[in-house]
């Protein structure tokens, strides 16, 4: 594999990475924490929607992109063959 | 059958399966020690994860702190679940390409030095001992609760079987005695929290009947809310802690999970990296199952427990309130003699019951026939005292569960502190055997005695942490703010730096690591131990308290390493290679078989 390939097989990876940590940011930090309040105006059912984030929807997100990294990873693996058999 | 009886046979049942697991999976190679031999499957390893991760804390405890402390227990909920994006993303991946057996490996190697390598090890050692003195005390808590036994004799009985299954197979023993442990604890978890989320919100799926609303019509949430504001409580579903410090612990906890020796290791026993990443997903969906659960029944417990007492005769109350008042975790003290149980909050004129951090009870029985305490009575208007442990405990009772889901739950809660003990005794043991003798002390060491050397390890650890949970030490629960505080301000940055700069040299990272280090202790050092009552938001740096500060630690040691690291010589050639190859699942080096 040569050096070029490879160093574009790791920036698109950094590319993902910011991609999912800013989401990752975003339902725990932001909506969970620092616009929580705001959100509270928003109600779904019984829950008020920042605490919802706090509580549960952050977490059922942080699973999502851990499950979109693994796609995401899986098909860059093999589109630069990588992939360990 | 009564519960006594039930809990033996099912507890009785569980220890045998973890001994049976233990004899089958008998280690043969340090390799095999260390890392169960990298022949893991993901879902397998996700499994023994959450089982390792998941300790008698968030079993027993979590779901109580969360209902007395309503949004503001949210820290524990983001923070030590979000923690796992940050291994699958950036650590788990990159450490398995590595393919060493230890945390203080890679330290020593990336940043080829024994002081780093040194430092990582000290680190690993206090961090696990810190976390594995609270297990030892869990199981010795639930024996004594559950079985009616000494706790001592508890801790025994908890340190002979751990004894047994880490000492003969360790990983390999560990690993799938964690995913029976896992079965048990989550079982134990979810049956009692059905059943309530049925009584309390008619729906058997806890996650929405929070969600839900009562036979009124009312949503649980606000009814709550409107409770809390009525007796005096801060509102549930809003907090009363400031954002700044909600922010910090969070983001401690989550970067603290991340750096935990214990957790990361787990990653070390896959087959492949991509193994290592969906291996990370599989355990965060698995932890996500207790950890969405818990807030539910912390609301149920909540509400039910409110609407069980306030303005209610003690005559009327049911047998649970009569059961655990016997163990001192529920106590009132009927401080107008109205016979009646008033519970009120810091905002209507409540506050602590009365004096001392616990219900000291006496054998005398008041006129209605309530326990009576010696405690000195405070002169606000709460009668009640009520330990946050006993929302897990008693919720079966509560629910009036069948005796065998009582007895489950006793297995449960000692499976979760049995497996979580188990992984941490393993890091002190490699620490000792493979990074300290191994590495530094006898490198030409054989195989045969460094697997000997791991065993002696491990039971001396199992002494020692057995030994602090017979005799705890007061301030166990204020060191677990250091075990987190400590891995987020120095495993963490080390490790990501290690991966994302390849200019990161030892000088960095060792300079990074100290300040981190030094900072962080000596904040929590000084706030918990030497000035307790200077800990109040009025005094703490930037409004971050003592469990936060981790927070700020990682982000001086990430300072500090790029600072140094841009003034001292680069890394030799061949460790910029070695951070190369650690990119790429294959290809410029291959995955290393250990």
């Amino acid at each position: 594999m040569e050096k070029a390939k490879l160093q574009e097989y790791w920036k698109i990876n950094l590319g993902y990475l910011i991609g999912l940590l800013v989401a990752w940011f975003l339902v725990s930090y932001g909506f969970g924490i620092l616009l929580a309040e705001p959100l509270n105006a928003i109600q779904i059912g019984g829950f008020k929607l920042g605490f919802w984030f706090a509580q549960q929807g952050s977490i059922y997100i942080f699973v999502l992109l851990i499950f979109i990294y693994v796609a995401l990873m899986n098909s860059l693996d093999r589109k630069f063959d990588v992939r360990e058999e | 059958m009564d519960v006594q009886t039930w809990t033996y046979i099912i507890v009785g049942a569980t220890f045998l399966i973890y001994i049976a697991i233990a004899i089958w999976a008998k280690a043969g190679s340090t390799k095999e020690f260390y890392v169960a031999g990298a022949g893991v499957p993901p879902i397998i390893n996700g499994m023994a994860t959450a089982a390792d991760w998941m300790s008698a804390a968030s079993f027993i405890s979590m779901a109580g702190l969360i209902s007395f402390m309503g949004y503001d227990g949210s820290v524990y909920l983001m923070g030590w679940t979000g923690g796992y994006v940050l291994l699958a993303l950036l650590l788990a991946p990159y450490l398995r390409k590595f393919g060493k057996f230890t945390v203080p490996d890679f330290v020593g190697d990336r940043y080829y030095s024994n002081v780093a390598r040194t430092v990582a090890v000290i680190c690993a050692i206090f961090v696990s001992f810190t976390y594995v003195a609270g297990q030892m005390r869990g199981v010795g808590v639930v024996f004594s609760r559950f079985l009616e036994v000494d706790i001592n004799t508890g801790i025994l009985l908890g340190m002979g079987i751990v004894f047994f299954y880490a000492v003969l197979g360790g990983m390999k023993g560990i690993t799938y005695t964690q995913v029976a442990q896992y079965c048990v604890l989550i079982f134990a978890y979810m049956v009692p929290a059905i059943f309530l989320s049925m009584i309390i919100a008619g729906t058997p799926i806890p996650q929405l009947g929070m969600g839900g609303s009562g036979a009124d019509g009312v949503f649980l949430l606000d009814k709550l809310d409107n409770l809390h504001a009525e007796l005096g409580f801060a509102a549930y579903t809003t907090g009363s802690k400031p954002m700044i410090d909600v922010f910090a612990i969070t983001f401690a906890l989550m970067v603290g999970t991340a750096g935990l020796p214990h957790v990361i290791v787990r990653f070390f026993t896959v087959p492949r990296v991509r193994d290592a990443r969906i291996s990370a997903g599989w355990a965060l969906i698995f932890i996500a199952l207790l950890y969405t659960t818990a807030p539910a029944i912390a609301t149920f417990a909540r509400l039910n427990l409110i609407q069980t007492v306030s303005n209610n005769s003690y005559t009327d109350m049911p047998g649970w309130f009569k059961k655990w008042e016997k163990t001192g975790l529920l106590a009132w003290m009927d401080k107008n003699n109205d016979g009646k149980i008033q519970y009120t909050g810091k905002n209507a004129g409540g506050g602590d019951p009365f004096e001392g951090k616990k219900a000291e009870i006496t054998k005398e029985k008041g006129q209605y026939g309530q326990m009576l305490m010696s405690n000195k009575p405070t002169d606000n208007s709460n009668e009640l005292y009520i330990d946050k442990d006993i929302m897990v405990l008693a919720n079966p009772e509560i629910g009036n569960l069948p005796n065998w889901v009582i007895a489950l739950v006793a297995a449960g809660g000692l499976a979760a502190a049995l497996s979580t003990a188990a992984g941490l005794l393993l890091v002190i043991s490699t620490s000792v055997s493979h990074d300290l003798i191994k590495k530094q002390i006898n490198p030409n060491i054989t195989e045969k005695s460094e697997l000997m050397f791991a065993r002696i390890a491990v039971g001396v650890a199992i002494v020692i942490a057995g030994y602090f949970g017979i005799n705890p030490p007061g301030f166990v629960a204020e060191v677990v703010a250091f075990a987190f505080g400590l891995a987020a301000a120095s495993f963490f940055p080390v490790i990501i730096l290690g991966i994302f700069s390849k200019r990161m040299n030892k000088e960095g990272a060792i300079s990074g690591m100290l300040s981190g280090l030094i900072f962080t202790a000596a904040y929590i050092v000084y706030f918990k131990f030497i000035s307790p009552d200077m800990n109040k938001p009025e005094f703490w740096w930037f409004g971050v308290s003592p469990e936060g500060i981790g927070t700020v630690g990682m982000l001086i040691n990430i300072a500090v390493s790029f600072v140094v690291s841009r003034i001292t010589p680069a890394p030799p050639q061949e460790i910029q290679e070695l951070v190369d190859s650690l990119r790429y699942p294959k290809g410029a080096g291959e995955a290393s078989a250990h």
